[in-house]
């Protein structure tokens, strides 16, 4: 076993017992809320999902800079990999959401800030994922998907301000009324380490396979012109 | 030659062209009135509801305008190897970022001016207020500065025009509801106070974008 075996045997084993502990935590320990009921419990998956979503973007913004920088395929692979998994998590973020909202405020979708902000971002990675599907040649791939990312990720801070100043003239409904009681906030964190640690190990391993695809094409075409 | 002149050679150059070919101004023109003439179908004549669906109506119509446009600016280098030719020319990228998107500024900027009094005539509403032309000016130059370059990237690809829809709408959603706001609020008679977050947000947008279009086109498109 080599060094990055190990590495993601050990991610593996703590991914696992996390999410034991957050599973563990969400169905037996946290008290349930008062006024929404049992459905609350949605809300521990459903805030680590938006954070992944979030971070995940972050991740491809820094490695487009880094390629854009460096021209190195690793930063690419880092990107795309990342990409691949946020909108992942956006959609799944949408969907919790969406599942959530229904019983608490009785309707699937509402046009508050934050559902809009986050429809906005899935589509931001759909703009992402189209401009990779649709370049051609590697190089160019990533130096175009690098500008669209970067573009995307400036603009993510601007969409959400223009979209609370528009959206703070009409009632909207809150999320976080109240605040959380220790408890649920502890099971909160597992749950958001959980899905960090979920994510991580993702992560490694799509970028892992994204090298190796590259690697393999590498050696096809060296084996085609050797036989041309 | 001074980095002044090189960017009005490339404006000039585009200016020429269309002026030739008429290409851009006329059939996005038509496009634009269709588009209104389309939403008048779709949401009746009913003056009440246009007033408050008519700033909607307007920036749906100039970002689908927009689109057009932007993507006609790149097709049309593409179809003649006009942009290789642009590289091959003793100017940098920043010189042709800068220079295509003033053109598609002025372009988009002719058909503002002509669809806004068609506009006002066909549904009978007062746009061609000083507060109307601000707004439609500061936002078409955020909409040119992310356009140009989204739309250089969208022609190389394999499907061409049909990417930068995909990649220029979600990326102006701030300027669409900060424009749609403005308009709103200029249209009921606000003062300039309370348009002035809406703005404020608008030239911020501007500056943001065109410093870092005009970077990531540097970056991105050296072939």
């Amino acid at each position: 076993m080599n060094k990055s075996h190990i590495t993601k045997m050990v991610l593996l084993v703590l991914t696992t017992i996390s999410f034991m502990a957050a599973l563990y935590l969400i169905f037996f320990y946290v008290p349930t809320e008062l006024s929404m009921g049992v459905v609350q419990r949605i809300f521990y998956f459903h805030v680590p999902v938006a954070w992944i979503a979030l971070l995940s973007y972050v991740v491809i913004f820094v490695s487009s800079i880094m390629y854009l920088r460096k021209r190195s395929k690793t930063w690419d692979t880092v990107a795309i990999a990342a990409a691949e998994i946020g909108f992942i998590f956006t959609t799944a973020f949408l969907v919790t959401g969406s599942i959530w909202a229904k019983p608490a405020w009785g309707v699937w979708w509402t046009w508050s800030p934050r559902l809009t902000s986050a429809l906005v971002l899935w589509f931001i990675y759909v703009a992402y994922l189209t401009i990779r599907a649709y370049t051609q040649g590697d190089d160019r791939k990533a130096r175009f998907s690098s500008a669209v990312a970067i573009i995307g990720f400036i603009d993510i801070p601007i969409v959400i301000l223009s979209i609370s100043l528009w959206r703070t003239q009409h009632p909207s409904a809150l999320i976080f009324e109240g605040g959380l009681t220790p408890p649920m906030l502890l099971t909160l964190q597992i749950c958001i380490l959980a899905f960090t640690l979920l994510y991580v190990l993702i992560l490694i391993q799509s970028i892992q396979i994204n090298r190796s695809i590259l690697k393999v094409r590498d050696l096809r075409r060296l084996k085609e012109m050797n036989e041309g | 030659m001074n980095y002044f002149r090189k960017v009005s050679a490339i404006v000039w150059k585009d200016a020429l062209s269309e002026m030739r070919t008429r290409e851009i101004v006329f059939s996005v023109l038509v496009f634009a009135l269709l588009v209104l003439v389309i939403f008048n179908f779709a949401f009746g004549a009913d003056e009440t509801a246009m007033n408050s669906i008519a700033p909607g109506i307007l920036w749906v119509t100039f970002a689908f305008a927009g689109v057009l446009s932007l993507n006609r600016s790149f097709v049309q280098e593409k179809e003649n190897g006009c942009f290789e030719a642009l590289t091959l020319c003793p100017v940098g990228r920043d010189a042709i970022y800068v220079g295509k998107m003033l053109s598609s500024l002025v372009f988009m900027i002719i058909i503002e001016i002509i669809t806004l009094p068609v506009y006002s005539f066909l549904f009978n509403l007062n746009v061609l207020s000083f507060e109307i032309i601000i707004i439609t000016l500061l936002a078409t130059i955020g909409f040119a500065a992310v356009g140009t370059l989204f739309s250089a990237l969208a022609v190389n690809t394999r499907v061409r025009e049909m990417v930068l829809p995909i990649l220029f709408l979600p990326v102006v959603v701030p300027l669409l509801i900060c424009a749609v706001n403005a308009s709103g609020d200029a249209l009921a008679g606000e003062s300039w106070g309370d348009l002035f977050s809406w703005l404020m947000l608008i030239i911020a947008y501007d500056v943001v974008f065109v410093v870092a279009s005009y970077l990531v086109f540097e970056h991105a498109l050296e072939e």
